[in-house]
């Protein structure tokens, strides 16, 4: 049985961050992923399919939500080993194309946290807000995170 | 801007497109730990895996979620996505081969744009499902 999650952290939002959407980090990912279209590595084919600079593939977004020194600090925040859990949900709803060069912010909060079978599974749902220099929409994110 | 013109018909009910990987090593979930910047060390920490009381490591979910993410982009490109989620069913252990299809579910009206539905399936190799999903996509009226 885990440790009990604290529900008073649910609504607990976490400081804003900005991560630049880089070149490099884009073709490594297309590399680890195995997509070979050019689109998401080449500039100048990207350019001349009309985009501004490279796309970002569309789970992109959650991997620059943890491009920092501590991506698992709303895990650390909740006693939770990393070790314990598992990815049970995710989504994405998208407003703008994410391209290379590109800087957005990030803003999490702990949505809910809940339990299953008495307590023998726990859930934690982070639900993150991305938005561009301007303060515009771009991404909204929602994990759920099952803790064994 | 789409790209792999192997669309079929509109159907509801009709696979779009499918796409299958190469099987999951450990040299792809030591690629993508580093590359997606999810350094959880279960997917590639034999040992931490082990004290954590499971036989092997495993992959990120967001791996076939990545996968799906590269199918969605052969029926449109990335600025067509309106959302795009998935429920992950099971582990994927080392050596999954995933093969993902997107299946037409209808249309569907938002904020005055008219979206294609996709149901979404990752499955291995022995037809297990891994990832069941959804997606929004406007391809409508665009040449595929």
């Amino acid at each position: 049985m885990p440790k009990i999650l604290d529900r008073s952290l649910i609504g607990k939002a976490f400081e804003p961050f900005d991560v630049m959407v880089e070149a490099g980090r884009l073709r490594l990912f297309a590399k680890a992923t195995g997509n070979d279209d050019p689109v998401f590595t080449d500039e100048a084919v990207a350019k001349s399919r009309g985009y501004r600079s490279i796309p970002a593939p569309p789970t992109y977004v959650f991997t620059l939500e943890m491009e920092r020194a501590d991506p698992f600090d709303y895990l650390d925040l909740l006693e939770i080993d990393p070790g314990t859990i598992l990815h049970g949900e995710q989504s994405f709803d998208y407003h703008q194309t994410v391209c290379a060069g590109d800087v957005l912010t990030f803003e999490n909060v702990i949505a809910d946290i809940y339990d299953k079978k008495n307590g023998a599974l726990q859930f934690l749902v982070l639900e993150t807000k991305v938005t561009d220099s301007q303060g515009a929409a771009v991404a909204e994110m929602r994990r759920s995170i099952v803790v064994r | 801007m789409t790209q792999n013109s192997s669309t079929s018909s509109d159907a509801t009910g009709e696979i779009l497109a499918s796409l299958t990987k190469p099987p999951i090593s450990r040299h792809t979930l030591a690629l993508y730990c580093g590359a997606s910047y999810d350094h959880n060390p279960m997917h590639v920490d034999l040992d931490f895996a082990r004290e954590h009381g499971v036989d092997d490591v495993f992959a990120h979910g967001m791996l076939s979620m990545g996968y799906l993410g590269e199918l969605l982009c052969r029926i449109a490109g990335p600025e067509d996505i309106r959302s795009f989620s998935v429920r992950f069913s099971a582990i994927v252990p080392v050596g999954a081969e995933i093969t993902c299809t997107a299946r037409h579910a209808g249309l569907v009206e938002r904020q005055g744009e008219t979206l294609t539905a996709l149901d979404l399936l990752a499955v291995d190799a022995d037809g297990a499902t891994k990832l069941m999903g959804s997606a929004l996509i406007a391809i409508n009226g665009k040449n595929s």
